[in-house]
């Protein structure tokens, strides 16, 4: 049988030289990303901003949305949002928070079952209140920080700093760029957002380990190599790897994306964004090039490992 | 790298199965896994939104906690004074604590020491730490001032919701729902979960009440009228009625005959004349007593029952009631005569609980979700294992069988911990097959460089593994730590999806480093190759 071979072998490509054009488009894009967080903001779903969510699903025919959006608009609740949601017997009604504390959300959503009455099966009802979606936005922004916080701890145990460092802006700018993804998209940003960064940081910080692990057994090798070319080798050595372990995720996720359903949809989305496009993108073309301007020593303790003196590539 | 005694190998094989066959009893019909013994039954629990049911987050309110015990404080000082007979002015509450101002000089220094019998020290976990409920601090002008301390308020928080967590358990059972989940969250809330229930409205009406019941006597001297024009005497209290009867009003005494903690019993029955839903109810010997006292003395008079501020009714007593039982009246429908001897059963809470959080996922929804979850997981499988095949053929093979081997693991842990599966829970299982595929990748691709390297073909096996194997650990365990400060900060599905990321990412690690390359040593052994095949 003749095996597949997406990368061929003993590629030579130049990656570092992309720097050039790389390094000024992240720049560029994470500065955009970081506008668009500003000015046009993210979708913030009901576990940051509180509220009611309530899916029902009429039991005969499809809804009247325009019906129920009156009935609804009548009972003072403030800004009511319906949307169709994948049958057309399926919608989704959002409520803002309700002003005066966490009761007040209760005696919402007791006034809109009382007003929708029981034609309806209630597939999903949510109701956060005010002290928790601040709580669950703190602890969703300070669990990101320990994160990358722990990571970068442990990449510097592992390797040297400059590769912590190194790893740790090439993360940032992935969560930076998906946070711009999420804000153009308006995807609702909620738990499994969070959920999502995290996973997207974990993979790419994955693919950037891999690859700094290469960097770095070359560099006890080849002790008297440009950066920049043993640099390019390890990424080319490790390129297939790269290409491959992608596709199967990417295949995994597609499926998640295709068939996964409703509720998992923007945590697919965003992951397929952060994992597939960026993480892959940022390993070779950020994460990689960037250890020429940290200065990665030679010679020090963490290189000094086993491994023959200057052999020739 | 290749070579494997016989124990090691057999010890790899006997973990994976045994692993494994802890996921059994989730595909194997309840009836079956009943006679089972008990350590073989662990399965794995569907979460809420796979399976439907209600998830509630309750507050309990510790303002109301630290006005129970600021009024506490300030009777007991009362108590105290007048026991020692030590003369006092302007006994208030301020802030945080009570100020009392003693009349004469003379006496401070006894009062002093009368109020120092106050303080106690700390109990439960924090009486190690010997600190005391009470801060006493004396000012110019025979100013005393006696301050609840902070940890005195956060431990009787902490008791509240011990405390509230039995009743709750109590009132829940009641409903008759599958294995509801009540716990403590932090320090001053409780989840409360139940699973398949579709509409929680009653559930919540049963959990936010405090049903705390008295036994007042309506003060007929004053008229609602005149208490509402300010002429209300200081030891009554203005109350309205209960539902619809909110507009009427009764001017009650604050103390108390009878509480209902004295109550051993409720139950639902109806008036045998009017054939109304009523509760009939029971006193322990103490309240039967006091009962019968209060109502010898105050024949023809009105008393108010009282529930959580509200006069449910203000029958007249039309003759001593000695047999320490009762029933109370106010239009009732048959459910609400029900609920509220649940409630009276139960016990009142100590302080009032607020719903902060409330999640519902109807059957339906969960079902669907159930069935994308599975096909998505089956295409996912699918697909990764064709990819697999069509790029290492036979190792390919090999990675499919490590990776299968890694799923079931998964189940089997997941089942051994009682975990919750939750939809999130099912993509992280997802991506696992991602991480797994990836450690055999690394591995492969690594052979395959050797190869070119001009390694031998076992030669090349071998220092494949071996340089592969530390990029694996590495890189695993950076996703690891993503997975762990997600456990630690997620809650419900977030919780789930870190939880089979987590178990995923060891079982990847212990199937890499053992199976995968136990079953590659084994096919070295049999055929002892002269060239690689991928």
């Amino acid at each position: 049988m003749k095996l597949l071979r997406i990368v061929p072998d003993d590629t030579k490509f130049d990656f570092m030289r992309f720097r050039r054009i790389s390094f000024p488009l992240s720049a560029l894009m994470s500065i955009l990303a970081i506008s668009l967080y500003f000015f046009h903001g993210l979708n913030f779903g009901i576990d940051f901003k509180g509220g009611l969510l309530i899916e029902v699903q009429t039991k005969a025919g499809p809804a009247d949305i325009a019906k129920m959006r009156a009935t609804l608009g009548g009972l003072g609740l403030g800004e009511v949002q319906l949307q169709q949601f994948g049958a057309p017997n399926d919608v989704l009604i959002r409520i803002a928070e309700q002003p005066g504390g966490d009761e007040a959300q209760q005696v919402a959503v007791n006034k809109v079952r009382t007003a929708l009455g029981t034609g309806l099966d209630y597939r999903r009802v949510e109701v956060v209140g005010p002290r928790v979606s601040g709580e669950l936005l703190s602890y969703g922004v300070v669990g990101l920080m320990l994160a990358i916080f722990g990571i970068l701890i442990y990449l510097w145990f592992r390797f040297e700093w400059q590769f912590a460092l190194g790893a740790m802006i090439a993360n940032v700018h992935d969560i930076v760029l998906t946070i711009g993804f999420m804000s153009v998209t308006q995807i609702d940003f909620d738990l499994t957002s969070i959920a999502a960064l995290l996973t997207i940081l974990g993979y790419s910080l994955n693919d950037t380990v891999v690859i700094y692990d290469r960097i770095r057994e070359m560099l006890r090798r080849y002790k008297k190599m440009p950066m920049p070319e043993l640099l390019n080798a390890s990424v080319n050595q490790t390129l297939s790897r790269s290409v491959i372990t992608h596709l199967t995720v990417s295949l995994a996720l597609l499926s998640l994306l295709l068939f996964g359903g409703q509720a998992i949809h923007s945590f697919t989305a965003t992951m397929m964004f952060g994992v597939v496009l960026v993480g892959t993108y940022t390993s070779v073309f950020i994460a990689s090039p960037i250890l020429i301007y940290l200065g990665v020593g030679r010679g020090t303790d963490a290189l000094t490992g086993p491994g023959p003196k200057d052999e020739k590539p | 790298m290749l070579y494997f005694t016989r124990w090691k190998a057999a010890a790899i094989v006997l973990t994976a199965a045994i692993v494994c066959l802890f996921a059994a009893p989730n595909f194997i019909p309840a009836k079956v896994v009943d006679s089972w013994p008990k350590w073989a039954q662990r399965h794995i629990v569907l979460g809420l939104d796979l399976q439907g049911g209600s998830h509630i987050l309750l507050e309990v309110d510790s303002k109301a906690v630290r006005k129970d015990m600021l009024e506490a404080l300030r009777d007991d000082v009362r108590r105290v004074l007048r026991d020692a007979r030590i003369g006092y002015t302007g006994l208030v509450v301020r802030g945080n604590g009570v100020e009392v101002r003693i009349r004469e000089g003379a006496n401070s220094g006894q009062a002093l020491e009368k109020l120092r019998t106050l303080s106690q020290p700390l109990g439960g976990i924090l009486s190690a730490t010997g600190q005391r409920n009470l801060d006493i601090t004396s000012e110019a002008g025979n100013l005393y001032r006696l301050t609840l301390t902070d940890p005195a308020i956060i431990e009787r928080v902490r008791q509240s919701v011990d405390q509230s967590i039995q009743i709750i358990e109590r009132r829940v059972n009641e409903l008759g729902t599958v294995e509801p989940l009540i716990q403590r969250e932090g320090t001053d809330r409780i989840l409360v979960q139940v699973p398949g229930l579709q509409d929680p409205t009653r559930l919540k009406q049963l959990l936010g009440k405090t049903a705390k019941l008295d036994f007042h006597m309506v003060d007929v001297n004053v008229s609602p009228e005149q208490a509402q024009q300010g002429r209300l005497p200081p030891e009554d209290q203005l109350l309205h009625g209960a539902g619809k009867e909110a507009s009427q009003l009764y001017v009650v005494e604050k103390r108390a005959l009878v509480s209902g903690a004295e109550l051993t019993d409720a139950q639902p029955g109806f008036d045998q004349r009017t054939n109304e839903p009523i509760v009939q109810f029971r006193f322990n010997t103490s309240g039967a007593r006091k009962f019968a006292q209060a109502t010898q003395e105050n024949v023809g008079k009105p008393f108010a029952i009282v529930l959580d501020n509200e006069v449910i009714s203000a029958p007249v007593i039309r003759e001593p009631i000695l047999g320490g039982s009762g029933q109370i009246s106010g239009n009732f429908t048959v459910q609400s005569a029900n609920d509220l001897a649940i409630l009276l059963r139960a016990g009142a809470l100590p302080a009032p609980l607020t719903i902060i959080e409330e999640r519902t996922v109807g059957p339906g929804l969960g079902a669907d979700s159930i069935a994308q979850g599975k096909i998505s997981s089956y295409v996912g499988a699918a697909m990764v294992i064709i990819f697999m095949f069509l790029t290492y053929g036979l190792f390919g093979l090999f990675a499919n069988i490590a990776v299968a081997v890694n799923v079931a693991m998964i189940f089997g842990i997941l089942s051994l911990l009682n975990a919750t599966l939750t939809l999130p829970g099912i993509a992280g299982i997802v991506l696992t097959v991602g991480i797994a595929v990836d450690s055999n990748v690394l591995i492969y691709e690594r052979i395959r460089e050797e190869v070119r390297g001009g390694r031998t073909a076992i030669n090349a096996i071998d220092a494949g593994f071996s340089r592969a194997l530390a990029t694996i650990l590495d890189s695993n365990i950076t996703t690891f730590i993503a997975a762990a400060v997600l456990f630690y900060i997620g809650t419900g599905p977030v919780r789930g999806f870190a939880v089979t990321l987590g178990i995923g990412i060891i079982t990847t690690v212990f199937t890499a480093f053992t199976l995968t390359r136990l079953i590659v040593a084994y096919w070295v052994r049999l055929r002892r190759p002269q060239r690689v095949p991928i």
